[in-house]
């Protein structure tokens, strides 16, 4: 049985421009100590899917379908039951630490907190946990530092910060949403090295949902790729970089600068994001798409394209990875 | 040889740091936010300024056309200084070098429709002209920069990040500058918006014979721009080099670092690349370290470097680096 | 360089296609508005005063100078309200029509209200607009200049005012504008500081615009929402000054009168149970102050969705 388990999800928002379909009909699943990275720009839904996991949408928002955790349902479940697995089996790390730390606690008291409410500790074995956690994400003298507030951390160590905090009831479960996007790149490069250690550490599954494709192809083991709130393409991540089959998953290669390559490679795919208001019918890329043709009004089911792959696309394989 | 465009010497950037609190006559503390930096830029060439938040690429581009209380030179065509210039013989350069920002939505007025947004530059520098002829203007600029005529009544809001930053494109180049300055102009955007705003930027400026200043925090960026690339931290240069040179054979520790740490998006690449670790935080630009300002970060420090500030020294490929070269395996481990 | 220049045009023109007018920020605040319950019944309960205190007039019987010597001396048994001697409202204890009045002091009322917040929102608007985008010294010194103004008690200022050049609408204006453009100037100052460092208006300075243009085109524009919440909620505290200095007795002398001075004249003769000369002015009074504050709240909520 797979850890996380998501069938036919659907989000929408009531907004003043009418409903906004965030999410259309997305499937997929997640084992035990594996590394999903869910790709795409703004406006692709990406996000919006880890927050209904977690039943954290905005309050306009409306999701249906089905999300099974560890085999429990827990899409619309009970503020309860999504309290209780919020805070023991399924982490989450935002792009901003700051909203998850609370600025006028000590770093040990909301980490201590956390684990006697949680874990039922004393006072004395959750503060020396929550020091050993800190040491875990390499934060120097994580002792001393400890009594800080989380302003009084740079950028980098407070997401280290947050990240420890969020292992510290060892989820089965860790969810990254853009973890590393404010941050500098040199930054940036500690932070993902650091949650490729304690991801082999701990062995928890992690969804990491980023915009960048390089942090995917550092990261995880299989990649899903969504564009207008649906999935483009999946596949293990060697064979969707060395030979992307979606012509979005194609261009968005293309487009990414590369700091290893000569000038020549970069290209860019033309036209807009849809407006999610008013998205086109059929696939959502049809309309920036260069294979684009009649048939692409209707939107293709994401079909089986060789071992663990799919794709949803019209376009013969052969066509579009030449 | 021809002259440069604007030649940049030992320009540097103090703020005054007035703490809630501190009485008129308590002495400021400064900021030394920019310090020392040198260029030159020729017409038509592009200078990529990179470096990680804090570093001062920001506030040196706006140093340059006196949005930064800034001491040095700044010549432009080999005539005027541009920060010795008083507010209203400025104001003549205001046309020639043009910005655009980061942010491209937060950059353009939400009150005003788009055709008064473009047209703005033109009607500040050009009040002789008429409201056909800056109509028919602010059309052909549109155009050129691919935006619909008919968007001309809409208002900022309404266009999506890509949009709107060729609205800032078009704003800036309706006046027909001879110097760019792109302050992070794709960090913002989408990848693949990304790619075609510096293809319009590299089109525009092949066709309008534009020099362009480009700023940006990583290097992966500016590569695909840039003529020369110059990288900041804490204020000061580390390096600058012709594109392929820096690319191919970087001299500097922290540009090295820089380089290795952008992620490819090649797992095969990415996996068995070495990142070059960089130690600690950043040290705060009210108290940089003596010496060479990377030390406290660099995996080849030694005691000579808290001594002797580096000088970047002459030529194509500058180094302010008292050991500079490439970082051996051990080094780096 | 594949840059198809071509296709991205079709792309574009189709996504041009479905919306061709622009939607400005204020047609967006203006359906929000429209669609605020409470709102619109202020505006209804505004443009129902308005129209009252403009053509109620032509529909009164009786002047408010002329005095009804069958109900005078017996006001509390025959001065009612009556259709049929056209004292709609019934009489003043003078023997005055109170309809006509009230259509009077609601005009007074309105005007004032009207002027005190016109005179903050040009003289606070400017001030403080000037006094945020100079900033340093400047700022500091125009600063504490409204702070220095405000730490003065306006009633007493007012009342002074009143005392020495007499009692009359300009006097009664000219204290009123005094006072009225101070919490102005620093609300405007507060919303141009934070506007200031915008990027768009870092962008105009860069290109050289002048500072008297930044902050008539650019910034001015985006305080309007600001600036409009907070003169339609300066209105009706306008009219309740106005209205205690009248209830003191001293705000517009006689033939003249204002809601205030009406309350007041009715509130003095409550207990000879001629209950409708404090029942009508109050009734115009607190319509008039609540359509002013449900039209305020609508338009902060128009104005500001992000505030909610």
């Amino acid at each position: 049985m797979p850890l996380l388990e998501i069938d036919d999800l659907n989000v929408s928002f009531d907004t003043g421009d009418g409903e906004v379909h965030a999410v259309n009909g997305l499937s997929l699943t997640l084992d035990r100590g594996e590394t999903l990275g869910i790709v795409g720009e703004s406006g692709s839904g990406k996000s919006q899917t880890a927050f209904a996991t977690l039943g954290l949408l905005a309050k306009n928002g409306r999701a249906s379908g089905s999300i099974r955790f560890d085999g429990e349902e827990i899409l619309n479940a009970p503020a309860r039951t999504l309290n209780r697995i919020r805070a023991e089996r399924i982490a989450i790390i935002f792009q901003d630490p700051m909203t998850s730390l609370n600025p006028y606690m000590r770093i040990s008291d909301q980490m201590a907190e956390v684990l006697m409410l949680h874990k039922g500790l004393g006072k004395r074995a959750a503060l020396a946990e929550a020091v050993r956690m800190l040491d875990a994400v390499r934060i120097p003298g994580a002792k001393d530092r400890i009594r800080l507030y989380p302003h009084e951390f740079s950028g980098g160590m407070r997401q280290r910060v947050m990240i420890a905090m969020s292992l510290l009831c060892q989820p089965d479960l860790l969810i990254a949403d853009e973890p590393t996007t404010a941050l500098d790149v040199t930054v940036q490069a500690q932070i993902m090295r650091l949650l490729q250690e304690l991801q082999a550490e701990f062995g928890m599954a992690t969804m990491l949902i980023t915009h960048d494709l390089g942090v995917v192809a550092g990261f995880c083991e299989r990649v899903t790729v969504m564009y207008g709130g649906k999935v483009m393409e999946r596949a293990p991540v060697h064979p969707i970089f060395a030979q992307p089959t979606h012509p979005y998953t194609r261009g968005l290669l293309q487009a990414v600068p590369r700091v290893d390559r000569g000038q020549e490679t970069m290209q860019a795919i033309p036209g807009n994001p849809p407006n999610m208001a008013r998205p086109p019918s059929g696939c959502p890329f049809r309309p920036r798409c260069a294979f684009a043709d009649e048939d692409c009004a209707v939107m293709p089911p994401l079909a089986p394209a060789g071992e663990a792959r799919e794709r949803a696309c019209h376009r013969p394989v052969k066509e579009v990875a030449a | 040889m021809t002259t440069p465009l604007i030649s940049a010497r030992d320009v540097n950037v103090r703020f005054r740091i007035t703490r809630p609190g501190d009485m008129p006559w308590t002495a400021p503390r400064h900021l030394h936010a920019v310090n020392g930096v040198s260029f030159d830029l020729m017409p038509g060439q592009t200078l990529g300024i990179v470096g990680e938040s804090g570093c001062g690429k920001s506030t040196l581009a706006r140093a340059l056309i006196q949005m930064a209380p800034a001491e040095g030179q700044v010549i432009w065509q080999g005539s005027d200084d541009l920060l010795a210039l008083s507010p209203s013989r400025m104001k003549r350069y205001r046309s020639e070098i043009q910005m655009i920002f980061q942010d491209p939505l937060a950059s353009l007025n939400p009150r005003m429709t788009l055709g008064q947004i473009i047209a703005e530059p033109l009607r500040t520098h050009r009040p002789d002209l008429g409201r056909d002829e800056v109509k028919t203007r602010v059309r052909d600029m549109m155009d050129r920069v691919g935006l619909l005529p008919q968007m001309i009544n809409r208002y900022p809001h309404e266009f999506s990040g890509g949009q709107c930053q060729r609205i800032g494109i078009a704003r800036a180049l309706i006046v027909e500058p001879k110097l760019l300055i792109c302050d992070e102009p794709v960090s913002a955007l989408d990848v693949s918006i990304q790619a075609q705003v510096i293809e319009l930027l590299q089109e525009l400026q092949s066709d309008l014979g534009l020099a362009m200043i480009f700023i940006a925090h990583d290097l992966s960026v500016v590569k695909h721009i840039s003529d020369e690339v110059m990288v900041l931290y804490l204020g000061r240069m580390m390096e600058k080099a012709p594109s392929e040179l820096l690319y191919a054979d970087p001299q500097h520790p922290y540009t090295q670092a820089l380089m290795s740490a952008v992620p490819v998006p090649d797992p095969v690449i990415e996996r068995e690349k070495t990142i070059i670790p960089l130690h600690g935080d950043l040290p705060s630009p009210m108290a940089p370290p003596s010496g060479c300002v990377f030390r406290t970060r660099c995996p080849r420090a030694e005691a000579a470097c808290a001594e002797e500030v580096p000088q970047p020294g002459r030529g194509r490929h500058q180094c302010a680096c008292l050991f500079p070269g490439r970082l051996t395996a051990e080094e780096v481990a | 360089m594949v840059y198809d220049s071509e296709r991205m045009e079709a792309i574009a023109e189709r996504m041009g296609e479905d919306e061709v007018a622009g939607r400005s920020l204020w047609a967006d605040a203006r359906r929000r508005f429209l669609s605020n319950k409470a709102a619109m019944v202020g505006l209804v309960l505004l443009v129902f005063v308005t129209l009252f205190a403009l053509f109620g007039g032509y529909l009164a019987q009786w002047s408010n100078e002329e005095l009804d010597y069958n109900v005078m001396g017996v006001v509390a048994q025959e001065g009612g309200p009556s259709l049929e001697n056209g004292h709609y409202f019934g009489v003043d204890e003078l023997g005055r029509d109170l309809y006509a009045r009230t259509v009077q002091g609601t005009q007074v009322s309105l005007m004032v209200g009207l002027v005190g917040a016109l005179v903050a929102v040009v003289v606070g608007t400017m001030y403080g607009a000037t006094a945020g985008y100079v900033g340093g010294r400047v700022d500091a010194a125009m600063m504490r200049a409204v702070d220095i103004l405000m730490a003065i008690p306006y009633m007493f200022v007012l009342i002074l005012i009143l005392v020495m050049y007499g009692r009359s609408m300009t006097a009664l204006f000219v204290g009123l504008g005094l006072i009225s453009w101070l919490e102005m100037s620093r609300i405007v100052r507060g919303q141009t500081l934070s506007l200031k460092n915008r990027e768009f208006i870092e962008a105009a300075r860069a290109t050289g615009v002048s500072g008297v243009t930044i902050i008539r085109r650019h910034i001015v524009p985006n305080l309007l929402g600001v600036i409009a919440v907070y003169a339609t909620l300066l209105v009706p505290l306008m009219i309740l000054t106005e209205s205690f200095i009248s209830f003191l007795g001293l705000g517009v002398q006689e033939p003249l009168t204002s809601l205030g001075a009406l309350i007041s004249q009715g509130a003095s003769t409550m207990a000879y149970g001629t209950i409708w000369q404090l029942a009508f002015p109050l009734l115009f009074f607190c319509l008039t102050l609540f359509g002013f504050f449900f039209v305020g709240d609508g338009l902060r909520d128009a104005l500001d969705p992000k505030d909610r």
